[in-house]
C-alpha cells in the first residue's frame, strides 16, 4: 500500500466517525479517491471501523459502482436498459470498441478507459445514454460517442470532465451552476399537484400549526397511495410508524428511481427539490422523526452538490434544523445517502439494510420498517413523488385533493414514457387516464405493444389500451416503454430477464436461480429450437420464482414471460415445433461429439457430419 | 417471555396444533410433530428465509415457515401437492445451481440436499445443469471447502457468529456471482477456524468437511440411509 493510501483510508473513516453503519459512504469515497477498493484498503477499512473484513469485501462486493479491481481513469458505463438498445445502443457499443479496441468490460492497456454496460440510469427518454464517471450523457450516437472518447485522449483534462465534453446544458435547473449537465427535462404536460403549481411553503406552515395526528388524518383523507409501486395507503403507514414505540423514528425518501424507464423521480429531484424537502419534513413532523435520509441512486449523483446546496439553502431559512420554523419541539434534518448501483436497493427493506452500511439485501418481514427499521428504529419509506404531493395536499386541502384523479386512486400520477413515440418525456395525468389517451399525448401511433410498470410489470397489447393507469387496474410506478410493430417482444422479455438476473441480490434460491433458467429456455425458444412442452415449463417454473421468492423482485422478475405468455401467446406459438424422430430439438449431436471427436482425432462413424 | 403458558391454536393440513406465543410456523409445527421441509434452517439459529424450501400457504399467502410467525386461528397448508411441487422445484434449482455428484460425495447419507431430493422422490432434476466454475479451499490443515457443493445456505456463516462466537465465514458477490467467503485475504487458514466450530458441522451438504474422517461412519449405517429426513420429527412425541 502506498503512503498516500495509507493515509487516505483512516482519514476518510475517521470523517465518519468510524462508524460500520456509514459502510456505504466509507467504501465509496474510498473509491472516488483511489479508483477501486482492492484487498489491502478493505483491511485498513476493516481496521479502522473494527468490522469483520469479510463484512466490507461483502459491501464492496455487491455494489455496481464499486470495484476491487483498478479500473481505467475514464469509466463509460453504457445504459444497456431497452429503450437504450431500442435507440442504438448497440451501434454506439460498437463505435466505442472500435475507437477504444477493447471490449465491454475490459480496460485499454494504457489504464485509460473502461467500457461498462449498466443497468437503466434513468434516461429513457434521452436514449441511448451514458454515463462517464458519473457525469451523463444523453442523446449519443455513435459518432459523438467517438469523438468524446477523441477528445478525452486530445485534452488529456479529467479535471473539468464537464467542461471538455459538454457543449450545451439542458434546460432548467439542468444548467444550474452546481449541476451544468446535458440532461433535458422533458416536462412534456405538468398537472396540478406536482408541475403544475409554484411551489410556496405554505404546506409546511399549515401543517406545523395543527398536531402530528391531525396531519396524518389530512393524508388520510386525501387518499393518498404509494407512487413507488406497491400503492400503500400513506396516511396508514405513517400511523403505523407513529404509533410503534421509542423517541427515535426515521424517514426515508426512496429515490433510488430503479425501474428500468423511469426517470420521473430525476425531473422532480432537478426542478422540485423544495416541494420534496418540505414534504419530507412534514412527514418528519408526522411521524414523529428527527432525521430523513434521502437515499440517492449513485446514476443521480451528479445532483447531489445541487440537492445539498437546496438543503444548506433550507437550514439558513430554518425550515430544517432544530425549532423548524420555529416550531417549538420540532427538530428535524435531511441527509443524502448514496446509493452505489443496485436495482434491489429499491426495495424498501434492502433500501435500509443499505442506508445501515450493508450489502442490499432485503430483510425478513415480519417485522415491518414501520416497527424495526433503519438502525432498529420504527422507518417510514415512502417515494419521491408521493411525499411532493404531501405539501399540496395540506396547502389545498385533501378535498381538493382528492377530486382529482378516480375514486380509489386520486391525485395525479407521473408517467415517464419511452419507446417508440413522437414526445418520451414526464407526464403528469389524473389517475384513470386510459392507455389510448396516453398515445395521443405522447404521439405513439398503433403500438403493438406498451410495458406497463417497467420490466416488473406487464406487456399488453392493443386488447387492453382502454384499460385505465390507476391502482384498481394498471397500477405502475409510471414506467411506459412503447413499441412500434416491428420490435420483437419476445427478445424484448428476454432482455428484461437479463435485468433480473443482474440484479438479483442472489439471497433466496427461486430468484437466484430461476431467473437464470427462465432465460435459458426463453432464448432456446427464440433461436428457434423450442418445443410445444416448452411452453408448460416456463409457466411452472415463472410461477414457483413468483410464488416463493422471498421479496419484491422474485415475486415480479418471472413477470415478462408470464405476462408475455398471457397477452402474445401466439408469439410464442410461431416459434414452437413438435421434436423429430424423439430427439429434443435442442440437442445438436455434432456439437455433443465434438469435444470427443477432438479428443480423439476422429470422427463418428455413425454420425457422419454433414 | 412471560406470557409462555398462553396458547396459540391453529391448523395445519386441517389438523389442530396448539402454538406458544413467538413461535414460528415450522416451530410449532416441529413441537406438533408435523415436519415441514427445510434447508437454511437449524435450531439455535437466527432464521434466514433463504432456500424457501419451508414454503407453505398461511391464511392463503406463501411464506417461508421458519420466518413466519404464529397467529391464533392461522390456517396453514404444508403438505399440499401445489407445495410438494414448489419445493421440488426448489430443490432441483440448488442441485443444477452447484456441481454436486452424489456418487463421489463423503457426505453421503448425511447430506440434507441428497436427503431431501430422496424424500421427493427426485432422481434426476427437471432443469438443465449450470456447471458453474467454482473453486476449492483445501489450505486448512483440518478443514476442506468445497463451493461446487454449496447450496449458500449461509448455516455456516450464522453458526460461526451465533455459536462460536468468531466470524469465519460471509457472503460475497450479488445474484449469480454470490459466493461464499472467508474471513481473511486469501484462504480458510489465514482464518481462526478450528474443526470442531459448529459452523463446520453446520453445513447440511458436503461443502464444508473435516479431513481424514471422511468414511469413519461405512455407507449403510448413515443418517439418511434407512429413513428419511424428517421422519425424526414426524416420530417424534407431540410437546406440549
Ligand atoms: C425490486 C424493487 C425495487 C423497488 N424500487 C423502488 C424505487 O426505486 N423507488 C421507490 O419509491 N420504490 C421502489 N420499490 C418499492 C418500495 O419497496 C416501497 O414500496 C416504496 O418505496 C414505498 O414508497 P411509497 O409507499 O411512497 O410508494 C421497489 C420495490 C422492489 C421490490
Amino acid at each position: 500500500m502506498s503512503t498516500t493510501q495509507e493515509r487516505t483510508v483512516p482519514s476518510i473513516c475517521e470523517s465518519f466517525g468510524n462508524e460500520r453503519s456509514r459502510m456505504m459512504d466509507i467504501v465509496l469515497e474510498v473509491q472516488d479517491k483511489l479508483g477501486c477498493v482492492d484487498a489491502e484498503t478493505i483491511d485498513a477499512i476493516a481496521a479502522a471501523t473494527d468490522a469483520p473484513r469479510v463484512d466490507v469485501e461483502s459491501v464492496v462486493s455487491f455494489y455496481s459502482f464499486t470495484s476491487q479491481k483498478p479500473k481505467g481513469k475514464v469509466v463509460i458505463r453504457l445504459s444497456s436498459d431497452v429503450p437504450d438498445i431500442m435507440a442504438g445502443a448497440l451501434d454506439v457499443a460498437r463505435g466505442l470498441e472500435e475507437e477504444l479496441g477493447i471490449r465491454f468490460g475490459e480496460t485499454t492497456p494504457d489504464g485509460m478507459f473502461t467500457l461498462e454496460w449498466t443497468s437503466c440510469i434513468g434516461m429513457s427518454d434521452q436514449a441511448p445514454a451514458a454515463l462517464v464517471n458519473g457525469l451523463v450523457m444523453p442523446s449519443l450516437g455513435p459518432g459523438t460517442a467517438r469523438r468524446g472518447v477523441q477528445i478525452l485522449r486530445e485534452r488529456n483534462n479529467l479535471e473539468d470532465l464537464q467542461g471538455t465534453l459538454i457543449r450545451e446544458y439542458g434546460d432548467g435547473e439542468n444548467s444550474h451552476d452546481l449541476v451544468r449537465a446535458a440532461v433535458r427535462n422533458n416536462i412534456r404536460r405538468p398537472g396540478k399537484v406536482i408541475f403544475g403549481r409554484m411551489e410556496s411553503g405554505a404546506g409546511l406552515i399549515k401543517a406545523l400549526a395543527m398536531s402530528p395526528a391531525e396531519v396524518i388524518r389530512g393524508i388520510k383523507t386525501a387518499r393518498l397511495r404509494g407512487r413507488g409501486g406497491a400503492g400503500f395507503p400513506t396516511g396508514m403507514k405513517w400511523e403505523f410508524t407513529r404509533a410503534a414505540g421509542g423517541d427515535d423514528r426515521t424517514l426515508i425518501c426512496n429515490a433510488d428511481e430503479g425501474e428500468p424507464g423511469t426517470f420521473k423521480d430525476r425531473v422532480i429531484l432537478t426542478e422540485r427539490p423544495d416541494l420534496l424537502f418540505e414534504g419530507m419534513t412534514i412527514a418528519g413532523y408526522a411521524i414523529g422523526a428527527k432525521i430523513g435520509l434521502l437515499y440517492l441512486r449513485a446514476e443521480y449523483s451528479y445532483l447531489r452538490e445541487y440537492l445539498e446546496h437546496v438543503l444548506e439553502r433550507r437550514r439558513e431559512q430554518r425550515l430544517l434544523g432544530s425549532r423548524v420554523c420555529g416550531k417549538e419541539g420540532f427538530e428535524f434534518d435531511i441527509r443524502i445517502q448514496m446509493g452505489a448501483g443496485a436495482y434491489i436497493c429499491g426495495e424498501e427493506t434492502a433500501l435500509i439494510s443499505s442506508c445501515e452500511g450493508l450489502r442490499g439485501d432485503p430483510k425478513n418481514r415480519p417485522p415491518f420498517p414501520a416497527q424495526h427499521g433503519y438502525l432498529g428504529t420504527p422507518t417510514s419509506v415512502n417515494n419521491v413523488e408521493t411525499l411532493c404531493c404531501v405539501a399540496p395536499i395540506l396547502e389545498m386541502g385533501p378535498g381538493w385533493f382528492s377530486s382529482i384523479g378516480s375514486a380509489g386512486s386520486t391525485g395525479t400520477k407521473l408517467l415517464s414514457i419511452s419507446g417508440d413515440c413522437m414526445r418520451r418525456g414526464v407526464y403528469e395525468v389524473p389517475f384513470g387516464t386510459t392507455l389510448r389517451e396516453v398515445f395521443e399525448m405522447c404521439g405513439a401511433s398503433e403500438p403493438a405493444a406498451v410495458q406497463v410498470g417497467g420490466p416488473s410489470g406487464q406487456m399488453v397489447g392493443p386488447d387492453d389500451y382502454a384499460r385505465e393507469i390507476c391502482f384498481d387496474d394498471l397500477a405502475t410506478g409510471g414506467s411506459l416503454m412503447i413499441f412500434g410493430p416491428r420490435r420483437n417482444l419476445l427478445e424484448i422479455a428476454s432482455q428484461f430477464m437479463e435485468f433480473f438476473i443482474e440484479e438479483s441480490c442472489g439471497y433466496c434460491t427461486p430468484c437466484r436461480v430461476g431467473n437464470v433458467l427462465l432465460k435459458e429456455r426463453l432464448d432456446k425458444i427464440l433461436a428457434g429450437l423450442g418445443e410445444k412442452s416448452d411452453l408448460e415449463y416456463l409457466q411452472k417454473l415463472a410461477t414457483t420464482i413468483k410464488t416463493t421468492s422471498r421479496c419484491g423482485l422474485g415475486q415480479t422478475s418471472a413477470n415478462p414471460v408470464l405476462s408475455t405468455i398471457e397477452n402474445f401467446k401466439m408469439l410464442y406459438e410461431r416459434l414452437l415445433k413438435e421434436p423429430e424422430e424423439g430427439r429434443q430439438r435442442s440437442f445438436d449431436i455434432q456439437t455433443a461429439l465434438s469435444q470427443a471427436q477432438d479428443l480423439t482425432g476422429r470422427e463418428s462413424v455413425h454420425f457422419k457430419q454433414g | 417471555m412471560n406470557n409462555n403458558n398462553q396458547k396459540i391454536s391453529l391448523t395445519i393440513d386441517g389438523v389442530e396444533v396448539q402454538g406458544k406465543p413467538g413461535q414460528t410456523i415450522l416451530e410449532a409445527a416441529e413441537a406438533a410433530a408435523v415436519y415441514i421441509p427445510r434447508l437454511c434452517w437449524m435450531k439455535n439459529l437466527t432464521a434466514a428465509g433463504s432456500c424457501r424450501v419451508c414454503s407453505v400457504r398461511a391464511n392463503g399467502r406463501v411464506q417461508s415457515a421458519c420466518t413466519q410467525p404464529i397467529g391464533p386461528g392461522m390456517v396453514v397448508e404444508n403438505d399440499t401437492e401445489e407445495l410438494r411441487e414448489l419445493r421440488r422445484n426448489l430443490i432441483d434449482m440448488l442441485f443444477v445451481e452447484g456441481n454436486h455428484f452424489c456418487m463421489f460425495c463423503e457426505k453421503s447419507g448425511e447430506c440434507e440436499l441428497q436427503a431431501l431430493a430422496y424424500r421427493f422422490g427426485i432422481t434426476a432434476p427437471k432443469y438443465p445443469f449450470m456447471f458453474p466454475q467454482r473453486d476449492l479451499d483445501a489450505s486448512h490443515p483440518e478443514i476442506l471447502v468445497d463451493r461446487n457443493r454449496c447450496i449458500l445456505c449461509g448455516r455456516c456463516v450464522r453458526a460461526s457468529q451465533e455459536l462460536d462466537g468468531k466470524h469465519v465465514f460471509g457472503f460475497v458477490g450479488r445474484g449469480t456471482t454470490k459466493r461464499l467467503a472467508v474471513n481473511a485475504p486469501d484462504n480458510l487458514a489465514q482464518t481462526d477456524a478450528e474443526a470442531d466450530d459448529q459452523a463446520v458441522a453446520a453445513c447440511p451438504t458436503g461443502s464444508l468437511l473435516v479431513k481424514r474422517v471422511g468414511y469413519a461412519v461405512p455407507v449403510g449405517q448413515r443418517k439418511f440411509d434407512h429413513s428419511p429426513i424428517g421422519s425424526e420429527i414426524e416420530n417424534s412425541d407431540v410437546q406440549d
